[in-house]
């Protein structure tokens, strides 16, 4: 039973995320993904009279809502049963020592991921304005990870591509142009 | 009924084959057993999507690259087999014609990637860590939700293809 509380291996977890797109495909049909469940929850609450969240979400978005429901109680289960420390790699641990973060201890930083951290300046950055660009970036593209890069490069679609292009460009300038500027480094 | 509906909105159908209605629990099953995959092989981690956009370690490009060999060979398996779902539903599977990207894939792509390397989750990380009691992804999430809504008010006046 080691292996359940254990970090598993990218050849055990990459093939049991792709299962999601065949088996919710063939029990429905439909086309797995999660960030449409962030427009289902806006044309609940908020729709106000905008095009773009008039649909019966309901119909449409009950399935994902609940998935997303499991998606946090799978994270419960699985953060009270295992180790949270990652064993990143040691040039990945010296280069974000040395833009200033010292807890190493979790799944994300404390420093800057933590109510307190949310007091600083990095960490309104990276919570709410990251927050705001993952939400706001996801609906332009139609997709995130999973409805692109997985969902939608497992149908060999082009503009899926492009898409994923757009998210590691995106990811790269944030990692090596902007962290340096809102970390600072060592201070 | 005559006529095969091809209306992929068609949420019940008027189809007369015995099939059983689509449920929820499978769905929450399914989230439960992803956010527990999330979690134990790290991707959840922004010190695991630091390590990717450094290209310090294979361990995200292996689960990505695995991922999508998976869903690729059952896509095409589904396809090639012309295998029905078990409520009836139609397949949603996005169609083999060409769609020439246009402004939206490379604008909201780059918009997501920004945000993704920033905090180091995406949508379905943001719902496994507040699982994992990082609480302070509630703040995240309401952020995402704005986003989206900016989307939704803004998107007549953004440059789609």
């Amino acid at each position: 039973m080691d292996f359940l509380t254990q970090p598993w291996p990218w050849y055990v977890a990459g093939p049991l995320i792709g299962l999601a797109v065949p088996l919710v495909y063939l029990y429905a049909g439909r086309k797995w993904g999660v960030s449409s469940t962030f427009r289902d929850v806006c044309a609940a609450t908020f729709p106000k009279n905008l095009d773009y969240f008039s649909y019966s979400w309901r119909d449409r978005g009950s399935w994902r809502l609940t998935m997303a429901v499991g998606l946090v109680i799978g994270g419960l289960i699985a953060g009270l049963t295992g180790p949270a420390e990652v064993m990143i790699s040691e040039a990945t641990r010296a280069d974000l020592s040395a833009l200033g973060i010292t807890d190493f201890g979790g799944l994300v930083p404390s420093e800057i991921f933590s109510w307190s951290g949310l007091a600083t300046p990095a960490g309104v950055v990276l919570i709410v304005i990251g927050g705001f660009l993952v939400g706001f970036g996801t609906r332009y593209a139609n997709g995130c990870t999973s409805g692109h890069a997985i969902s939608g490069l497992s149908a060999l679609r082009v503009t899926s591509f492009v898409a994923v292009l757009g998210f590691f460009a995106g990811g790269l300038i944030a990692t090596h142009l902007l962290l340096p500027l809102i970390l600072g480094g060592g201070s | 009924m005559a006529v095969h509906t091809q209306n992929p909105t068609a949420e019940t159908g008027g189809s007369s084959m015995a099939t059983g209605p689509e449920r929820l629990w499978p769905y929450l099953l399914l989230g439960i057993v992803l956010g527990i995959v999330f979690t134990r092989s790290e991707v959840v981690s922004w010190f695991r999507i630091q390590e990717m956009f450094r290209f310090q370690a294979f361990h995200m490009y292996g689960i990505i690259g695995s991922a999508v060999a998976v869903g690729a060979a059952s896509v095409w398996l589904i396809r090639k087999l012309g295998l029905r779902s078990a409520t009836h539903r139609p397949m949603e599977i996005p169609q083999d014609e060409f769609e020439a990207p246009g402004y939206q894939y490379w604008l909201g792509g780059t918009a997501f990637g920004l945000g993704w390397g920033l905090l180091g989750a995406c949508p379905g990380p943001i719902y496994v860590l507040l699982g994992n009691g990082v609480t302070v992804m509630i703040v995240a999430f309401i952020s995402a939700l704005v986003g989206v809504w900016t989307y939704g008010a803004l998107r007549h006046r953004l440059p789609h293809s």
